[in-house]
């Protein structure tokens, strides 16, 4: 991998690289302004007031930190919810990897309602989908599957909240990809499986990736959805989100924020693994 | 014959593209598909190639009947206009591709990997990825995946359409020079007849789906099959009913056996060649000349002058259409 740019020879004759190096330059007025503007805005809605939970966590010192994260019942909510959130960013993972597929590969009938319906998750406030969810697998289920107050319930609430962002990311991608290249790997020998595996899938993998990345932190911070079919039994059931709520009414604000900040970092980290990879793939072009 | 084609028919919807086409390509030879847009030169490489199934017809390669063959299984290597790389791979992987489906070990790969990126002059570029590359170092790129698999037939569409212009010309006397040194078998599509004549040594010329006339590039040049062939295959102008080439009029002050006046209506100088156009008989026709004729003629609009074709000029009779 030849990033570095001494290694590049001058460009032959009539040829124009892929790749240059920008010089950098002073910000003019009006981009001082909107970048001035950016960071005011970012800071109000974001910086500020996550910063503010960060510090309100460690009221109390580090000792009490711990405490608050390792009360049995905040622990099991915790890894209840990192455990399913991992779980369900795989599946949606593959499902939405092929869910993407056929609807950018394939030809059927019905296939732009399809289309429309991927995206109901995001759009229908996430207390109605556990509304929806308790009336088809709760205990009055028409189907007879009865999943409310189960992980399994949780699990099912966390995957419909979740579908659209791998779908989301790896259709456009699927879409622009060069139909050209599948040819050229067909004249070279290669069968369907091999043209998969060889070409398109490395092709998808950054989209994949951060779909489910997305889906990972959208997951661990899911309240609405999971509220109704979880029952919210502790220890059972409980996920973090809800158990912060609980937190607060009992007026243990430092122990709610102590617990904030945990998921807080547990999405950093998976965000800035996911630019770390995606930085990986991008040296390659 | 390395390929045959024997009455193919496609057509995409009710669309005919292709129609009763018939086209043989000599083993080792490096034969031009020509013809305007959408006359259907593309697909006919296509269904070469496999990327197109025929509706009705035969495709023979290397005297095996290919016409039910996947692409995968017909060994001929394919370039794109717009290059087709793999851009998750390196340069050197991108070659070695065909390579390593058909499970050839390493050390082999590696060795006939970088013979051919020597070939296209990329030696030094293995390690880069595609979007590192110029477009015309892309393309080199993908001929050399192209003959890595040694194909009985390498065909290139459009080649050098993406190019820019000075690029596009170096390439051209490039691979003339790359198939004197490999003899595959090329077929590439173009639209540009001035590329054609210089690369191809035949020429097939399609329109509207067919074969409208097959020949050397001189041959095509100066017996073109019709008027469509003629003015597509160079300049035309037309005098007294016919279409002539403008280097092969006369033009005289004084007066020549078998001319026909004209008048002088502009002298437009572009170079080393002079442009004069005439009034012959109410319509316009235009001369091509050199300078130095030019001059010692000493040309003004509103001159009178003589024209004919000049002896033994190639003229074709225009029915009145």
């Amino acid at each position: 991998m030849t990033t570095d740019t001494a290694l590049r020879p001058a460009p032959a004759p009539g040829s124009t690289p892929g790749a240059g190096a920008r010089p950098r330059s002073r910000l003019s007025g009006g981009t001082a302004t909107g970048l001035g503007a950016a960071v005011l805005y970012l800071s109000l809605i974001v910086l500020i007031p996550l910063a503010l939970v960060v510090w309100r966590s460690a009221d109390h010192g580090p000792g009490y930190f711990w405490r608050a994260v390792t009360t049995p019942d905040a622990w099991a909510a915790l890894t209840l919810t990192i455990g399913a959130s991992v779980i369900v960013a795989l599946i949606n993972l593959v499902m939405g990897t092929l869910i993407a597929w056929v609807l950018v590969r394939d030809r059927f009938p019905g296939k732009a309602v399809v289309d429309t319906v991927i995206d109901l998750p995001f759009a229908l406030p996430t207390i109605v989908a556990g509304l929806v969810l308790l009336a088809l697998y709760g205990p009055e289920s028409p189907l007879g599957i009865n999943l409310a107050y189960s992980r399994a319930g949780v699990m099912l609430a966390l995957l419909f909240v979740t579908l659209p962002f791998v779908v989301r990311t790896v259709q456009p991608v699927l879409l622009e990809l060069d139909a050209d290249m599948e040819q050229a790997a067909a004249s070279l020998g290669a069968g369907p499986f091999q043209i998969f595996r060889r070409i398109i899938l490395p092709n998808l993998v950054p989209a994949m990736l951060s779909g489910t990345a997305l889906a990972f932190t959208r997951s661990i911070a899911e309240f609405g959805s999971t509220v109704l079919i979880s029952g919210n039994l502790p220890f059972k059931t409980q996920v973090a989100a809800v158990n912060i709520f609980s937190q607060i009414e009992g007026d243990n604000t430092t122990g709610a924020a102590a617990i904030s900040t945990v998921l807080l970092v547990v999405a950093l980290v998976a965000l800035i693994s996911l630019d770390l990879l995606q930085r990986w793939g991008n040296r390659r072009g | 014959m390395a390929i045959e084609v024997r009455d193919v028919n496609k057509s995409f919807g009710t669309t005919p593209v292709l129609r009763e086409v018939s086209v043989d390509v000599a083993s080792g030879s490096l034969t031009a598909l020509l013809g305007p847009s959408g006359g259907g030169k593309s697909t006919l490489l296509r269904v070469i190639a496999g990327l197109e199934q025929p509706d009705t017809g035969t495709v023979r390669i290397s005297g095996v009947d290919a016409t039910r063959l996947s692409p995968q299984r017909r060994n001929v290597g394919f370039v794109f206009q717009h290059y087709a790389a793999f851009k998750h791979l390196s340069v050197f992987r991108n070659v070695a591709f065909g390579l390593e489906i058909r499970k050839r070990p390493k050390d082999e790969i590696r060795k006939r990997v970088m013979e051919l990126l020597e070939l296209v002059h990329l030696e030094k570029m293995a390690d880069r990825y595609p979007s590192q590359l110029s477009g015309g170092q892309r393309q080199r790129m993908a001929l050399a995946r192209a003959l890595a698999v040694e194909p009985e037939v390498l065909l290139l569409d459009e080649p050098f359409g993406a190019l820019d212009a000075q690029v596009r010309k170096e390439l051209r006397t490039w691979l003339r020079r790359l198939h004197d040194e490999v003899h595959v078998t090329t077929v590439f599509v173009t639209h540009d007849q001035e590329e054609a004549i210089e690369v191809a040594d035949t020429i097939v010329v399609l329109a509207n789906g067919e074969v409208v006339q097959v020949g050397s590039p001189a041959d095509v040049y100066d017996n073109p099959a019709n008027p469509f062939v003629m003015r597509f295959l160079g300049p035309v102008t037309e005098i007294g009913g016919s279409l002539v080439r403008p280097h092969d009029i006369e033009i005289s002050v004084d007066p020549i056996e078998g001319g026909t006046p004209a008048t002088v209506s502009r002298v437009v100088r572009l170079g080393f060649e002079v442009r004069v156009e005439v009034e012959v008989g109410g319509q316009e026709a235009w001369v091509q000349v050199t300078r130095e004729f030019a001059d010692r003629l000493g040309l003004e609009p509103g001159d009178a002058v003589v024209v004919r074709p000049a002896p033994g000029a190639r003229s074709l009779a225009l029915s009145a259409v």
